[in-house]
């Protein structure tokens, strides 16, 4: 099935259905606007496209009708004139987000069949902009994991297999697993996600995609399932870094209704993705060298340095001595904000609500068989570190060791611009290789976590890949609420990579 | 700090989760792992260093004290387990 073009000067030519599904966000604006295809086109090529990759498991509700509705809406609005920054274009959305009159559940059993009679802010900025919602995104339970392996909906599979991997199933990462499988197979132009301690950042480096958390308080988290508060941002998941760009310009802004949301515009960040990175200087931190860390990723890792070189930056080694603290660190302070935010789940207003013989055992049996062994895990250590005589040896302790990292970064800004590491200690590695030991699962996000601690901008740019034909991320990281020079730098970095595999599709 | 049993049993009553007896065990072997790992916090010295409350810096925001939101129960109530005349219906909360 085709669709022909009014000319083919434009160089469009004969678009099929599905290499709608190959463009890039910016591609699909720019054939929206220019009525070379409608947003239903481009809606059900992606439909088509969600329903055969069910296989991967990334999304756990699809929403083709709404969908339709969405794209028909968007299609009358370009007639018009009226067309938004992303009218039209066809996003999945983490179900971490509340979606008005769309089932929500953070992918745990607790929530049910919870249906929200409201629109999380990031949602309601992104559909004001005319983007249309193909369904809601597999994650880990409330967002706690690095593999999507505790998903209630079941794992996520990797759209990438190893050369040498012997055809294994492998993770997309976690926890925002389902938007970044979904974004590496073309099942959608882009997908909402959140980063609590990586869970943007290291799914994008283990899918090839580009994923950005930014500065602590530029999205709203009204309306997002809570986590850790102190930590949580929002942020999106793209196939290029001006797509990320493009995403994260609509969803953040100032929002009263949440309290730690910043007072401050967001620029337009598109125009920051190719400026020049001539004379930044770009920070090189010795302390991310870690003990048997794979060869290719040093290698990635110095191949990121030579090429912001070659493009004129200036690369200056820095010292962020706390950074092995901050796992751990966060495994106190994550789990304690946790068990605060997750108290809620009771039983008596929404969601699951088991039996028992009193309100006591109705609570514990409810969240017994509501939650998942992870989120119970971090619950208990949240409880017991905030619990009375611990509360200073492991909370109070953590929120200062918190300052000390902070503190290192605000040295490291002295002589740098801009900060360049890599993403994970490792390529995507195969569902169930990493669930013995929680730790083992934890230490996924040592490059990652500072920068939730700190509240810094922090993006993952696909920048190569393994000897198993894997992709490799790296991360910059950027002062408080300069995520244009993150942009710029990972721009830069993208068009030095060259980086052009896609997972070659088994579904 | 190690955890014994009897703490496993304590933090899962305050955390009103029910943990089956045969949970106990692995979790205390789960928990002290991770307390263990958490140890190495210890060797950062942190005498003086106020904690990091909050990385947002800025004042808390204050709004004209107008109703703006609310009103309707039935909103409130659509996902209810049970709910009756516009009430929650709830377990007997008080002997």
């Amino acid at each position: 099935m085709g669709r022909r073009n009014k000319s083919d000067d434009d160089g469009w030519g004969m678009l099929l259905m599905s290499e709608l599904t190959k463009l890039t966000l910016k591609a699909a604006l720019d054939g929206l606007r220019s009525k070379t295809f409608s947003s239903v086109e481009i809606t059900r090529a992606h439909i088509a496209a969600v329903e055969a990759a069910r296989p991967l498991n990334a999304f756990v509700l699809e929403t083709p009708e709404k969908a339709l509705e969405m794209a028909a809406a968007a299609d009358a609005r370009i007639a018009s004139g009226d067309a938004g920054a992303l009218e039209g274009a066809p996003l999945g959305i983490k179900d971490l987000f509340c979606t008005k009159g769309v089932r929500s559940t953070a992918c745990s059993k607790i929530l049910g069949n919870f249906i929200p009679e409201y629109e999380s802010t990031v949602t309601a900025n992104l559909f004001g902009d005319g983007a249309v919602m193909l369904g809601k995104l597999n994650l880990d339970e409330f967002a706690m994991g690095s593999s999507n392996e505790t998903s209630a909906f079941g794992n996520v599979i990797n759209p990438w297999k190893s050369a040498s991997g012997g055809n294994k199933a492998l993770t997309p990462g976690g926890s925002s697993g389902g938007s970044a499988a979904a974004v590496a197979a073309d099942l959608c132009l882009g997908a909402t996600a959140t980063d609590t301690g990586g869970s943007i950042r290291q799914p994008a480096a283990f899918t090839g995609t580009v994923g950005i958390k930014p500065t602590y308080g530029r999205c709203s988290r009204w309306g997002i399932v809570a986590f850790a508060s102190s930590l949580d941002q929002a942020g999106p998941i793209a196939k290029t870094v001006e797509d990320a760009a493009i995403l994260l310009t609509s969803m953040a802004g100032h929002d009263p209704k949440d309290s730690t949301s910043l007072d401050v515009e967001t620029p337009d960040l598109a125009p920051f993705v190719g400026k020049s990175v001539k004379g930044l200087r770009i920070g090189v931190p010795k302390e991310y060298r870690v003990d048997g860390m794979p060869a290719e990723i040093e290698k990635l890792w110095q191949d990121g340095i030579d090429w912001l070189k070659e493009a004129g930056a200036e690369i200056v080694e820095v010292s962020l001595p706390h950074t092995k603290y901050a796992l751990p660190a966060y495994y106190i302070v994550a789990p304690a904000e946790a068990s605060s935010n997750l108290a809620r789940y009771d039983g008596m207003r929404y969601g699951l609500r088991a039996e028992g013989g009193n309100l006591t055992e109705i609570y514990e049996n409810t969240r017994a068989q509501g939650f998942g062994q992870e989120v119970k895990r971090r619950i208990l250590i949240g409880t017991y570190v905030l619990s009375a005589g611990y509360y200073d040896a492991y909370y109070l302790k953590a929120q200062k060791v918190r300052r000390r990292i902070a503190d290192d970064f605000d040295k490291a800004w002295e002589t740098c611009d801009a900060l360049l590491t890599p993403t994970a200690p490792s390529a995507a590695f195969a569902l169930g290789e990493r669930n013995a030991d929680p730790i083992a699962m934890y230490l996924n996000d040592v490059f990652t976590v500072t920068t939730n601690l700190a509240g810094l901008p922090s993006i993952s740019v696909p920048a190569g890949l393994d000897s198993g034909g894997l992709p490799l991320g790296l991360q910059v990281i950027g002062r408080a609420l300069d995520e244009g020079t993150v942009f710029s730098v990972a721009g830069a970095l993208e068009k030095a990579a060259g980086f052009r595999a896609k997972a070659e599709r088994w579904w | 700090m190690a955890i014994d049993a009897a703490t496993v049993r304590k933090v899962a009553r305050l955390a009103r989760i029910a943990e089956p007896e045969e949970r106990i065990e692995p979790l205390v072997q789960e928990l002290n792992g991770i307390l263990q790992w958490i140890e190495q916090l210890a060797e950062v010295d942190t005498d003086g260093v106020e904690p990091l409350t909050s990385v947002v810096h800025a004042t808390l925001a204050l709004r004209e004290d107008v109703v703006t939101d609310g009103g309707d129960a039935a909103r409130v109530l659509s996902n209810a387990p049970s709910s009756t005349d516009g009430f929650y219906v709830v377990p007997k909360v008080v002997e």
